[in-house]
C-alpha cells in the first residue's frame, strides 16, 4: 500500500491545489506533498516491500534504486518553489502548482511500472503533464519551445507506443503469448520472435531516446529548458530523463533476454557518445547559460547510455550517476533561475558582473559547474570516474578515448560561459534590477541543500546505497 | 469478418491519399475525423465481440476521434481566422506520390514480416505502415501548425491500428488509458496551437524561430 501513496498523495495534493482558492498560500501545498512523498520513498528504501511477480506496479528493486532521488529532488525544489512563486506572483499559479504535483505523481507510477503498457501510459501523462509548467513565463519564446517540446516529444512518445506494440506482437510468438509485463516478457527470453524484438528495440531507444534527450533527439532540449523557470526545468533534468532512462534499462533486459543483448549494447553505446559530441560541440558554441546547462544535460544522458552499454557494472554505476547527476543538475538549474532573475538576461553578451549583482548564487553556480564537469570531490566525480575505469576493464578503449576527449570539451565550454558571466563589470541595466532582487534564504537554501547532497554522495557513498543499486544492477542482469 | 476488416482498413488507407493529396485545412481535418472513426469500429469486429468493455473503448474511440477533436481543430481553424489554404513544403503530388508508393511499399513489407498465421491475410499491417507513412508526410511536409496536428493523429492512426494486432492479448484498461492520453494530448495540442496564435499573430510554424543556436 505504500507504494501506492507515492502515486496517490501527489495527485490528492493537485486536486487540493486545483480547489484552493487562495493564491499566496497555494504553493505551501508543494512542499506538504513534497515532504510526504519523501518520507514515504525513504520508508521504502529502508525497508522494501516484496514485489509479487506479474503485478503491474511495485517498488521492485530498480524502482527503490531510484526513485528516493527523484523524492528528494522534488522535495528540496519544492521549497524553492514556495520562495519562487512569491516572486512571481503577478503570474496565477493554480495550474503550476497542480501540474508540478501532476508530474510527480506520474513519475512516481512510471518508475514503478512493470507493465509495458502502464509505463507509456505513465510516460505520456507526464509529457502532457510538463505543458502548462513550460510555458509559464507566458512569453513567445516559451510558447515557441513548447511547441517543438510537444511536437518532438509527442512523435518520440508515439514512436515508443508503436515500439511498445511491437514487443506485444514479438511476445504473440510464445507460447504465453500477450502478457506485458516485463516479468513475463524476459521470462519468455528466446521465445520472443527476434526481428519484431529488433525493430521494438529502434523504437523503444528512438521514442525513449526522445524524452531522455539523446542526440540526435535532443534538439527540443535546448529551447524548452532556456525558456522554462528554473524549478520545471530542475524537475524535468533530474526527474524526467530518470524516467525515461529507467524504462530504456527496463526494455533493455528484455532485449537481452531475446538474445539481442549485444545489438542493445552497441546502439546504447553509439547513441551516447554521439550525444557526448554533440554536447560537447554545443557547449563550445553557445553563448546562453541557460542553454548551457541544458547541452550540459545531453551530455550526461550520453554518459548514462555509455554506461548502460557495459553491462552489469557499468549500470550499477549508471545509477550511481542518477543520483548524482540528479542532485547537481537540480542545483544548477534552480541557481540559474536566480542569476536569469537577477541579470534580466542571459547570453554572455547581455550579461556579466554576476559575482557583484549576486554574490551567493554566482558562488554556487561556478561551483555547481565544476561539480557537473566531474571535478572531485563532488558525486558526478566518482560516478564517472567508475564509469571509466568499467569502460577500460571491459575493453573498451577507443570508446573511453572518446569519453575523455567529449568531457575535455565539454569543461572548456562550461568554464568559458561561466566566467564570462560571473566576472566583469555588471551592466547599467543590470544593476537596476540586481538591486531590486535580494538573494533570500528561500532561493539560496534550496540549490545549496541540493550541492551539499552531490557533495555527500562523492565523499561518503552511504552503503546502503551501493547495496540498493547493486540489487538493481543485479536484477536487470537476471539472465545470463 | 476478416472481408469487413480489411474493407475498412483499405478505406482508412484511402483516407491517407485524401488528406495528403488535399489542398484545404478543412478537408485534412475531416479525413482525420473519418478515418478515426472507422478505427474506432475495428475493436467490435476483431476481439472481445461485445463486450461490454470492447463496446465502451470503441465508442470513446469514436465519439474522441470523430468528433471531439475534428471539433476542437475546426474551432481554432475558425478562431484563428486564418487561410484555410495548405502552404506545403513538399508538394501534393509529389506526397501523394510518396503515399502511394508507401503504400504498396508496406502491402510488400507485411508480406516479408514474420506475422503469426492469423494475420498473414489482413490488411491490418500494411494499413499500419502506409499510416504511420502518411502521418509522418503531414508532419513534416506542411507548414500550418493545424496541418502538422493532422499528421499526429494519423501517425496516431496508424500505430492504433497496430495495436488492434494486440487486441486480444491485451486487456482494455491498457487501450483506455491510450486513448485517454491521446484525447488529454490533443486537448493540450489545441491550448497551445491557440497561444500562438495570439502571440505570434500566425500558424505558420515557419515562423517560429526566435530559438536557435
Amino acid at each position: 500500500m505504500r507504494e501506492l501513496a507515492l502515486i496517490v498523495v501527489p495527485f490528492v495534493a493537485a486536486a487540493a491545489a486545483l480547489a484552493w482558492p487562495r493564491e499566496p498560500s497555494r504553493p505551501w501545498l508543494l512542499p506538504t506533498a513534497g515532504g510526504l512523498h519523501t518520507l514515504v520513498a525513504m520508508w521504502l528504501l529502508l525497508s522494501p516491500p516484496v514485489v509479487a511477480p506479474g503485478t503491474w506496479l511495485g517498488f521492485d528493486p530498480v524502482a527503490r534504486a531510484v526513485l528516493p532521488a527523484v523524492s528528494l529532488l522534488f522535495m528540496v525544489c519544492s521549497t524553492y518553489g514556495v520562495a519562487y512563486l512569491r516572486l512571481r506572483s503577478e503570474r496565477p499559479n493554480r495550474v503550476f502548482v497542480a501540474g508540478l504535483l501532476v508530474l510527480l505523481g506520474l513519475m512516481s507510477l512510471a518508475l514503478q511500472a512493470q507493465h509495458l503498457g502502464l509505463l507509456w501510459i505513465a510516460v505520456e501523462g507526464a509529457t502532457l503533464a510538463t505543458v502548462p509548467l513550460l510555458h509559464f513565463n507566458a512569453t513567445p519564446r516559451a510558447f515557441e519551445a513548447t511547441w517543438k517540446y510537444l511536437l518532438i516529444g509527442g512523435t518520440g512518445i508515439a514512436l515508443s507506443l508503436l515500439g511498445s506494440f511491437f514487443l506485444g506482437y514479438a511476445s504473440l510468438h510464445g507460447e504465453a503469448g500477450g502478457d506485458l509485463t516485463f516479468s513475463a516478457l524476459t521470462a519468455q527470453g528466446a521465445a520472443l520472435s527476434r526481428p519484431w524484438v529488433l525493430a521494438a528495440w529502434v523504437l523503444l531507444l528512438t521514442g525513449y531516446g526522445t524524452k531522455m534527450g539523446l542526440a540526435p533527439m535532443h534538439t527540443w532540449k535546448p529551447d524548452a529548458y532556456g525558456e522554462a523557470p528554473g524549478i520545471v526545468v530542475a524537475l524535468l533534468a533530474g526527474g524526467m530523463t530518470t524516467v525515461a532512462f529507467i524504462a530504456l534499462l527496463r526494455v533493455r533486459q528484455v532485449v537481452d533476454a531475446a538474445g539481442a543483448g549485444p545489438v542493445a549494447a552497441r546502439t546504447l553505446l553509439a547513441l551516447g557518445l554521439f550525444s557526448m559530441l554533440v554536447a560537447a560541440l554545443f557547449l563550445l558554441g553557445t553563448r546562453d547559460f541557460k542553454r548551457l546547462l541544458a547541452y550540459s544535460s545531453v551530455e550526461h544522458m550520453g554518459i548514462l547510455s555509455v554506461s548502460a552499454a557495459l553491462g552489469s557494472a557499468g549500470v550499477w554505476f549508471a545509477l550511481f550517476h542518477v543520483w548524482t547527476n540528479s542532485l547537481t543538475k537540480g542545483a544548477l538549474f534552480l541557481t540559474a533561475g536566480n542569476l536569469r532573475r537577477a541579470a534580466g538576461a542571459r547570453t554572455v553578451d547581455e550579461v556579466a558582473g554576476l559575482a557583484w549583482l549576486t554574490p551567493l548564487s554566482a558562488r554556487m553556480f561556478v561551483v555547481g559547474l565544476f561539480a557537473v564537469t566531474a571535478c572531485p570531490p563532488f558525486g558526478p566525480f566518482f560516478s564517472e570516474l567508475g564509469i571509466v575505469r568499467t569502460a577500460i576493464a571491459t575493453g573498451h578503449l577507443w570508446a573511453t578515448t572518446a569519453f575523455l576527449g567529449c568531457m575535455l570539451f565539454a569543461f572548456f565550454g562550461i568554464t568559458r560561459l561561466a566566467f564570462a558571466i560571473v566576472d566583469g563589470r555588471p551592466r547599467p541595466a543590470a544593476r537596476a534590477t540586481g538591486n531590486r532582487m535580494r538573494e533570500t534564504a528561500g532561493v539560496i537554501v534550496p540549490p545549496l541543500v541540493l550541492l551539499g547532497f552531490s557533495l555527500w554522495l562523492g565523499l561518503a557513498t552511504p552503503p546502503l546505497l551501493k547495496e540498493v543499486w547493486s540489487a538493481a544492477a543485479k536484477a536487470l542482469f537476471a539472465s545470463p | 469478418m476478416s472481408g469487413a476488416l480489411n474493407l475498412l482498413v483499405g478505406l482508412a488507407m484511402g483516407l491517407n491519399l485524401l488528406a495528403l493529396g488535399s489542398s484545404r485545412l478543412p478537408s485534412i481535418i475531416r479525413a482525420a475525423a473519418f478515418q478515426g472513426m472507422i478505427l474506432g469500429v475495428l475493436p467490435l469486429l476483431l476481439g472481445h465481440g461485445f463486450h461490454w468493455a470492447a463496446v465502451l473503448v470503441a465508442a470513446g474511440t469514436m465519439a474522441v476521434k470523430g468528433f471531439v477533436i475534428p471539433v476542437l481543430l475546426q474551432r481554432a481553424l475558425r478562431a484563428a481566422n486564418i487561410d484555410r489554404e495548405v502552404e506545403p513544403l513538399i508538394g501534393f503530388i509529389p506526397s501523394l506520390l510518396i503515399g502511394a508508393g508507401a503504400t504498396i511499399g508496406a502491402v510488400a513489407l507485411a508480406g516479408a514480416l514474420p506475422l503469426r498465421p492469423e494475420h498473414a491475410g489482413s490488411l491490418l499491417v500494411p494499413g499500419a505502415f502506409a499510416t504511420l507513412v502518411s502521418g509522418f508526410l503531414l508532419l513534416m511536409g506542411r507548414t500550418k501548425a493545424i496541418s502538422q496536428v493532422c499528421g499526429y493523429l494519423l501517425l496516431e492512426n496508424g500505430i492504433y491500428l497496430f495495436g488492434m494486432l494486440l487486441i486480444r492479448a491485451t486487456p482494455l484498461i491498457v487501450e483506455a488509458g491510450i486513448l485517454l492520453d491521446l484525447t488529454v494530448a490533443v486537448f493540450v495540442i489545441g491550448i497551445i496551437v491557440d497561444r500562438i496564435q495570439r502571440e505570434f499573430d500566425t500558424l505558420d510554424t515557419r515562423k517560429l524561430t526566435s530559438l536557435h543556436e
